[in-house]
């Protein structure tokens, strides 16, 4: 499995290709959000849902060996791209990496000039949330 | 007489950019609207030359900035055709506006079990200080239904009032939907039970001709920049007869007429509700834009975004997939609306990304959009400076967005 760094780089240079253009990048991260994975309906409960964020996020994990499986879902499609960007940079990886990750990619695209700041307010919440998973599955595993 | 929209445009600099690499498309108006170059000239002037604090100093410069300051209540007086400038207090907005009566008003007249009624067309400001007074007096909020359309139950709102409602605080045009209320029917029926009735006019008062004597409300609130005025500023109108029965909202220099540790008297009105250093450049600049308004003629203000409201309900009505949210018989130039399949948000972000600013989500009115079954909606909405053409270049976009989910 490659890095996060890796898979960091990897997104750079696909939104690279997308250039200045907002118009397909905001569709190239629809398109994103459209492949995200079904979200189990069982988890769709109030206590799921992420704080802070305008559109509504549901977030849940499973663990397998010992490494994190993030699922979630959103009603608005762009939040959905946004989610699947970060799925595929931190699912699959043990706490201490996804605790360790520095999300530098989100700065090298330009995130915040693409969905606007109120967007970039939810998106360091559902991060913050996805590292707060890590942290209770470290704290799980160390006992 | 038809406005020349391509001269009025050149009188706003905001106007001419471009965002996102696309010549701005600005539709967000009833949000709030773009200033003229005179209302900006009036501020960086007052600030310039006249800049000083008013009704205190014996000194020149005092002696101008007040004048000007009072000559825009006088103006404002005028514009909504007032018996009397002293009626006219300045807010920092309508939500202060509707703050004051609520909490003045409220404090003097509203009493355990008295009851307030509100609408469900409400902006979560003509809901929210309301109740708080009900909550802290006892009294009970009455809400009139709408139907599917987003028009007001008349009738449903004659079987709200009884002798024990002390105030009716409508909208007189919805800020989601731009639907136009029966105001005037609303105000007659409930002064025949001794209610008194307060307008939000946030949302009227720059599309419709308004004149508070006609009217009969006692009380209208509304705010300069959805006037094409300064942000920060808010008209609250009152009748003297309530005005001088009412108690000070704050507390401060200005409002008073002497003031001793043991007892202090109040000034006469307006200035009993205006404490402290009002906002003056903003007040001053206000009556630039007043006299914008009054250069053009409201009537032909309002005929020409009828105009853009016709277009655009058709334009828009036939891209697959749309779908129009309030559809009152009377309207402004606001047009609500989704497209089947895709988030209010999302339609935004994309339409922002080719230069068209419009509000989408719930317009601080979520009682509403629950009553709809919507999470929100997409809103335009027209100003005099906006173009056929323009909203052309909308529907081409909107067309393109819809299709992603409406193949
Ligand atoms: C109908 C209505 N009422 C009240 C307000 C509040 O106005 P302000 O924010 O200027 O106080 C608005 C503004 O969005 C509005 O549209």
């Amino acid at each position: 499995m490659s890095s996060i760094q890796d898979i960091q780089d990897q997104i750079i240079e696909e939104f690279a290709i997308l250039g200045d253009d907002k118009e397909s990048t905001i569709y190239y991260i629809m398109e994103l959000g459209g492949q995200l994975p079904k979200f189990p309906e069982e988890e769709r409960l109030e206590e799921n849902i992420i704080k802070g964020c305008q559109s509504k996020v549901w977030l849940t994990t499973r663990e397998e060996d010992d490494r994190i499986q993030y699922l979630a879902d959103s009603n608005t499609d762009i939040t959905k791209g946004l989610i699947s960007l970060l799925i595929r940079v931190l699912s699959g990886r043990t706490p201490q990496e996804i605790l360790k990750a520095d999300l530098d990619f989100i700065d090298k695209i330009g995130m915040g000039n693409i969905i606007g700041s109120q967007r970039s307010n939810g998106l360091s919440a559902m991060i913050k949330q996805m590292k707060l998973y890590a942290l209770a599955y470290q704290a799980k595993q160390n006992v | 007489m038809p406005l020349n929209i391509e001269k009025i445009r050149k009188m706003f600099p905001v106007l001419h950019q471009e965002v996102n690499g696309k010549p701005l498309i600005y539709f967000d108006n009833a949000a709030t609207t773009q200033k003229p170059q005179s209302v900006l000239d009036s501020l960086t002037g007052y600030y310039e030359h006249d800049n000083s604090n008013i009704h205190r100093g014996a000194h020149t410069l005092a002696d101008r900035a007040t004048r000007h300051y009072e000559e825009t209540r006088e103006g404002v007086k005028n514009f909504i055709n007032a018996n009397e400038s002293a009626e006219i207090i300045f807010t920092k907005g309508t939500t202060e506006s509707i703050n004051l009566v609520a909490s003045s008003f409220g404090r003097k007249f509203i009493t355990k079990g008295d009851e307030v009624i509100i609408s469900t067309l409400e902006h979560h400001s003509n809901i929210v200080p309301w109740q708080m007074l009900c909550e802290e007096k006892e009294a009970i909020l009455k809400v009139i239904p709408i139907n599917d359309k987003g028009e007001i139950l008349l009738d449903e709102f004659e079987n709200l009032l009884t002798e024990k409602t002390k105030i009716v605080s409508i909208v007189h045009v919805s800020n989601a939907l731009g639907t136009i209320n029966p105001v005037k029917e609303i105000i007659k029926k409930a002064h025949q039970i001794g209610a008194k009735v307060l307008l939000d006019g946030a949302q009227s008062t720059n599309h419709l001709d308004i004149d508070v004597q006609d009217l009969d409300c006692d009380f209208l609130a509304f705010s300069a920049h959805k006037l094409y005025g300064p942000t920060g500023l808010g008209i609250l109108y009152g009748k003297r007869s309530l005005l001088e029965i009412m108690p000070p909202y704050q507390g401060g220099g200005e409002m008073i007429k002497e003031v001793t540790f043991a007892k202090t008297t109040y000034n006469e009105i307006p200035f009993k509700f205006e404490a402290g250093t009002p906002n003056i450049a903003d007040v001053i600049a206000f009556q630039k834009a007043l006299d914008f308004i009054s250069s053009l003629g409201k009537s032909n203000i309002k005929r020409h975004e009828d105009e853009l409201l016709d277009h655009a309900n058709n334009s828009f009505g036939q891209i697959n997939g749309f779908v129009p949210v309030g559809t009152a018989a009377e309207k402004v130039s606001v047009i609500s609306f989704n497209i089947n399949g895709m988030h209010p948000f999302d339609v935004g972000v994309m339409l922002d990304a080719n230069g068209i600013a419009v509000r989408t989500g719930h317009h601080c009115t979520q009682p509403l959009m629950q009553r709809l079954g919507l999470e929100g909606t997409v809103r335009a909405s027209f100003s005099v400076y906006n173009t056929k053409s323009e909203i052309d270049q909308m529907a081409v976009s909107l067309a393109k967005i819809a299709k992603i989910k409406n193949k």
